[in-house]
């Protein structure tokens, strides 16, 4: 996994078990509430930078993944009384087969075909979450779904879950280094280097950028669950296209091919309406503007900055030039 | 009142389809215009289409401009608008990856919207159709004479860009510009000015279609990412970068909406129109008229 991943993991672990204390913090105790959705997102935002970072890949229906998640937990454990553990597993099946459908047609070509294909999907799930009134209560949602548990331990205060996602998100995150740095991250950073060539070489680029594709699914899917019980109430839109390019967005800030700025990403966009509360209505401004602004001038994204102001300020300074 | 029959409702349907999908066709011409000349598939598509309709309803009911002129003024101002956004976000890179162009069109695409959302605010806004309200009967259905302006300036769209890419030489210059910009730059074409025209005729051409559609569906600041949506779906439906696919492409897909939300389920159209999308998209990757060969070259 590498020494610098390892201490930046520690460092990660230690803020996040140490940052409950700001809630304690007269007027910052919801801190706590929105770093847990932080965690749920920072989960769909790494399996995304993996697509796009590595496969080169948008995804445009990640929040469709999310929302499968969440309805499949939601519907199975309100609605028909199962228990919360195989309705999430049913939940990552779900997503994991309709990935597939979606996923090998359409990676097995070159091109925006993904995009595409993702972008539809995404709106025809968001379309039957608000139509299919008997299953998904339509455009009002449901409420009532049972708090996760663990041998008789219950998931019931706002701490505790935060404790649980941020758990979760972390052995993802675990689960990706490790990824990136073994036969498939070899793969598919070949297939980024020159798709051709990998080709050349025998990768089986088509069936790597798949795999990716489902894995990122999965870790949406299994959000998707975690919030449904977390929030314990559910409706659609939470997981429309906005959401879907909110994520995108996520990723490009934090910095495409890392999955740390993924986590960053997620963290920043998820807290910037907390922080241009001011803006009301006009905060849409300040993130296309941000948006831009990174795309156009930090194109390794935030994480990048520190970097690229030492090469600036290097050849500024006189002398430093040669 | 005549007897409705399944006949007569199904021409209605189909019309109704034909005025949706011409939108989507002029939508997806325009994708097409910008792709060929960059490989972007530019996000801020619907946009130019929902500042179309929004600056043609400020100039005729704030300003009270006749309705030509403004007409011609509304699809001035959105085109200087894609030259802005081509000359300050994208012209400004150089050698920068498809993938991040892509990024930086969303990124437009949701200042726009920002900002319309600033000028006009959150609310719904209609424009009076160009000929009045008389309905026309056509087969047992009713036509209203938009439908028939929409036809028809689709139809002037599609003679006057046929023109433009065949019998002009700055139109002959964009194709080659699409074929092949390496061999295009060295036969004496500027690229850099054939992309900064294919924003601006991409922009005209949503504004085009957002000044026809508004005295039919009413226009506010977030519609763009739906028109968007469609067009691009007609643009690949058609065959990405193919110009009379895009056409047909977009009026089958208005049509299949149609016929889906009449006799189906309204709630389901759009899901159901997608479906299809990805259907064709499996079964035919390279689009109606397309070829899967083309596909291959692709770079994004």
């Amino acid at each position: 996994m590498g020494r610098r991943n390892l201490i930046g993991l520690s460092a990660l672990a230690l803020f996040l078990l140490l940052f409950p204390l700001i809630g304690k913090v007269p007027g910052f105790s919801h801190y706590v509430a929105i770093m847990t959705v932080v965690g749920l997102t920072a989960m769909i935002t790494m399996g995304l930078s993996l697509l796009m970072g590595y496969a080169g890949q948008i995804s445009l229906g990640h929040a469709a993944f999310y929302g499968l998640g969440a309805y499949a937990s939601g519907i199975l454990t309100a609605k028909y009384g199962m228990n919360p553990w195989p309705a999430l597993l049913t939940g990552v099946v779900l997503s994991a087969v309709l990935a597939v459908v979606i996923g090998s047609p359409s990676l097995k070509l070159r091109g925006h075909y993904l995009a595409m294909a993702t972008l539809a999907f995404g709106e025809i799930v968001y379309i039957i979450f608000n139509s299919w009134g008997s299953l998904t209560s339509g455009p009002d949602g449901f409420g009532d779904i049972p708090r996760l548990s663990v041998f008789g331990f219950a998931f019931d205060t706002a701490l505790r879950n935060y404790y649980l996602v941020w758990g979760v998100a972390l052995l993802m995150l675990v689960f990706l280094l490790n990824l990136i740095h073994s036969r498939v991250g070899r793969a598919l950073r070949s297939i980024h280097g020159s798709e051709a060539a990998a080709m050349a070489m025998g990768v089986n680029t088509a069936w790597y950028k798949i795999q990716v594709f489902i894995i990122s699914a999965v870790m949406a899917s299994i959000a998707g669950s975690l919030y449904a019980h977390y929030v314990r109430f559910i409706n659609p839109p939470v997981f429309s296209l906005t959401f879907s390019i909110k994520l995108l967005m996520m990723v490009v800030i934090g910095g495409m091919t890392n999955v740390w700025g993924a986590i960053l990403g997620a963290a920043l966009i998820t807290f910037l309406p907390e922080w241009l509360i001011f803006l009301q209505d006009f905060d849409i401004l300040a993130y296309g503007l941000i948006l831009l602004l990174i795309a156009m001038f930090l194109p390794k994204g935030l994480l990048s900055l520190p970097a690229v102001a030492r090469e600036q300020v290097r050849r500024r300074s006189p002398g430093g030039a040669r | 009142m005549e007897k409705f029959t399944l006949f007569n409702q199904v021409v209605q349907y189909i019309l109704t389809g034909i005025t949706v999908g011409s939108i989507y066709a002029i939508v997806a011409v325009g994708f097409n215009i910008i792709y060929n000349a960059t490989e972007i598939i530019n996000f801020a598509q619907g946009e130019f289409v929902m500042l179309g309709g929004l600056v043609m309803v400020s100039l005729v009911h704030g300003a009270h401009v006749p309705m030509p002129l403004a007409f011609v003024i509304a699809v001035a101002a959105v085109t200087v608008v894609g030259l802005l956004m081509e000359r300050l976000a994208i012209f400004p890179l150089k050698d920068v990856s498809v993938i991040r162009l892509v990024i930086i069109t969303l990124a437009v695409s949701i200042l726009i919207k920002g900002l319309a959302m600033f000028v006009w605010g959150k609310d719904s806004f209609g424009l009076p159709a160009f000929s009045g309200n008389q309905p026309l009967f056509f087969l047992g259905a009713a036509v209203m004479p938009q439908t028939l302006w929409i036809i028809g300036v689709t139809v002037a769209v599609v003679v006057l860009l046929t023109l433009f890419f065949e019998r002009t030489m700055l139109g002959k210059a964009m194709i080659a510009c699409a074929d092949n910009r390496d061999a295009a730059s060295l036969v004496g074409i500027d690229v850099q000015r054939m992309v900064m025209l294919s924003f601006m005729l991409s922009a005209a051409l949503g504004a085009v279609a957002g000044i026809i559609i508004t005295p039919v569906s009413l226009m506010e600041y977030d519609r763009g990412a739906l028109l968007a949506l469609k067009g691009f779906g007609a643009a690949v439906l058609g065959g990405l970068g193919n110009f009379y696919g895009a056409i047909a492409a977009g009026i089958i897909l208005g049509i299949i909406e149609s016929l889906s939300a009449g006799l189906i389920s309204s709630a389901y159209k759009d899901a159901i129109a997608l479906g299809v999308l990805l259907v064709v998209l499996f079964v035919r990757p390279g689009g109606l008229l397309g070829s899967a060969e083309v596909i291959k070259l692709k770079k994004f």
